[in-house]
């Protein structure tokens, strides 16, 4: 177990340098909450999720909906270090005629199942996912990850009150809770507290995690997955810009590119 | 068989979904809390496994059915028209218009004919809305006979369409059977002094108007443009090429509707006269359909009288 959650590490460690030389390449982006995501991330593709980069439309795969859109990048070095697609195409990011958009595209980038980057409609879009699964008698489980800003959505609220009336527990459900949002900290701009009673008042089973420690991040899930008769909420505790020392719990990284200087000490420090 | 000459067109919308669900095991149907409006009830009771109440959440819903539609499944979305549209706006175009899900919204209770109720429940803006949104077709039915083929045709054809129905009941005008198909507009009457285009309930209307004109010795050609997208530009410019003067009438907004994409496509294709009826740029209040429609500018005589303007101006 141990070496593989230090390949784990290293490949989130991986996936947020391209975070960093992707979001350098385009010239704008959200570094921030790519950063704040990337263990998840890294432990769905890499660990956790059935899937096939062969074949991206398989029906029983289990699937992920990246519902903060704006942390495309992160999703996007996953599938191409899954081998979704080339490499290559991780430095077109949000240039003219890319694959890659600013937020994600469900028509132009292979394994990415949902369109996003207005916020609060992805756990809506996961929820369809999973009753068609308990239609068709599937067992594929749906992944979603949430934003803590995106919370304030009131979309977000309607589909809480939904999964557990339809006993949804082929759905999980994370919060990156990295405690900023555009114009602050989360807790100036729409305090969400109390985060937990709120999930658990709606019929939700409710995990609280570090989300940057993989045996955690794995551990929680396996939980989830046991769990009968109602979905479940990880709410994981991040850190805005994770691993890059001057991003981290920096609102100005929310979605500011990094210039040159900044992404070779970036570099480094995630080396 | 059902007769659907008797039924409302929200009738024959939850009757034909009946219909087609007993052997397409791939539809889905999602309802806000109006499944005993907008008849979708019907579906609900025959296949309760596979029709999803939501509750008062237009915006869940229409992200749901998005999702399930991901998955294969042919999702029809149903609540009152002004929800359809103005609530859930931003879900249609995240979730159904831009990634191009085969999700069917069927909305009742459209226009001003919804009466009583008040400005709050008259669908005005929904046309023009569902019409701005790339990859959608839209869809007025005539009447319930049109409504069960459109259903029909809908089911069979991928991608994202909006259908936009009456809550009163729609005098019948296929009564002989209904050929609809997806984007073309159907000749009622044919004339040659001047063409009406209605969509919807309009439509009998005009057949109405066209009638006593008849009797001035006033030809008229009459459309139902029941597909409002993608527009049968085809069909007007012939329409117009041959009668010279176009009348348009439309229980909706002026700007955005029926009106404005026969402008653009005359205007563009073919000038002719063009006299369009709809509502003026303001909301309605409350009142009986008909005398709704009157104050509106949109009774039978009301389109008589634009023809005779239209011809006038040639």
């Amino acid at each position: 177990m141990a070496d593989n959650i230090q390949e784990l590490e290293a490949t989130a460690r991986k996936l947020r340098r391209h975070v960093i030389t992707m979001i350098s390449d385009a010239g704008s982006g959200h570094p921030g909450g790519s950063l704040s995501a990337a263990d998840i991330v890294t432990a769905l593709y890499f660990k956790i999720m059935r899937h096939d980069p062969k074949n991206p439309h398989w029906p029983d795969r289990d699937r992920f909906v990246l519902s903060k859109g704006h942390a495309a990048p992160v999703l996007y070095a996953a599938l191409a270090e899954c081998g979704y697609f080339p490499m290559e195409w991780l430095s077109t990011l949000r240039k003219t005629g890319t694959c890659l958009q600013g937020h994600t595209d469900s028509l132009l980038t292979p394994g990415v199942d949902v369109s996003a980057g207005s916020l609060g409609q992805g756990l809506s879009f996961a929820i369809g996912i999973a009753l068609a699964a308990r239609m068709d008698n599937k067992d594929y489980r749906t992944y979603v990850l949430l934003g803590d800003g995106e919370c304030d959505e009131g979309q977000i609220w309607e589909a809480a009150m939904f999964a557990p009336n339809n006993k949804l527990d082929n759905l999980t459900v994370f919060v990156d809770y990295n405690g900023l949002q555009l114009d602050g900290f989360t807790k100036n701009i729409m305090s969400l507290e109390p985060f937990k009673d709120k999930w658990r008042s709606f019929n939700w089973e409710v995990l609280e995690i570090n989300g940057h420690d993989m045996r955690q991040i794995l551990s929680s899930v396996e939980k989830a997955k046991k769990l009968r008769g109602k979905p479940v909420v990880i709410i994981a505790h991040t850190v805005k810009g994770k691993g890059v020392s001057f991003m981290e719990n920096n609102v100005d990284y929310h979605g500011k590119a990094p210039n040159k200087a900044e992404t070779e000490i970036a570099l480094r420090e995630l080396a | 068989m059902t007769d659907y000459s008797e039924l409302t067109t929200r009738d024959a919308y939850g009757q034909m979904l009946v219909e087609l669900g007993k052997d397409n095991h791939n539809i889905v149907v999602l309802d806000a809390d109006v499944s005993r409006s907008t008849m979708t009830k019907y579906f609900a009771a025959a296949y309760p496994d596979r029709f999803i109440e939501c509750g008062l959440a237009e915006q869940n819903m229409v992200s749901i059915a998005a999702g399930l539609a991901s998955c294969g499944k042919i999702s029809f979305v149903s609540t009152f028209a002004v929800f359809a549209s103005c609530r859930c706006f931003d879900q249609v175009r995240m979730c159904v218009a831009q990634p191009n899900t085969n999700v069917k919204i069927v909305a009742t209770h459209g226009g001003i004919t919804v009466g009583e109720d008040g400005s709050s429940h008259q669908a005005i803006e929904d046309l023009a809305l569902y019409c701005s949104l790339p990859n959608f077709s839209v869809i007025v039915p005539a009447d319930s006979i049109e409504t069960a083929a459109v259903i029909k045709a809908v089911t069979d054809t991928v991608g994202p369409f909006y259908v936009r129905l009456a809550r009163s009941k729609t005098p019948v005008i296929y009564g002989a059977g209904c050929d609809f198909k997806v984007g073309k507009a159907s000749l009622l009457l044919d004339g040659s002094d001047a063409t009406i285009i209605a969509t919807g309930m309009l439509v009998s209307t005009a057949l109405a108007a066209a009638k006593s004109l008849a009797g001035e010795g006033i030809r008229c050609r009459v459309l139902n443009m029941s597909t409002l997208k993608p527009i049968d530009r085809e069909a007007i410019i012939a329409a117009a090429s041959r009668t010279g003067a176009v009348v348009t009438a439309e229980e909706h907004l002026l700007h955005g509707g029926l009106g404005s994409i026969v402008a653009q496509v005359l205007s563009t294709s073919h000038p002719v006269p063009l006299e369009s009826l709809g509502i003026n740029d303001h909301y309605c209040k409350s009142g009986k359909p008909e005398e709704l429609l009157a104050m509106n500018g949109l009774a039978a005589s009301d389109i008589e009288q634009a023809v005779r303007a239209a011809i006038k101006r040639k």
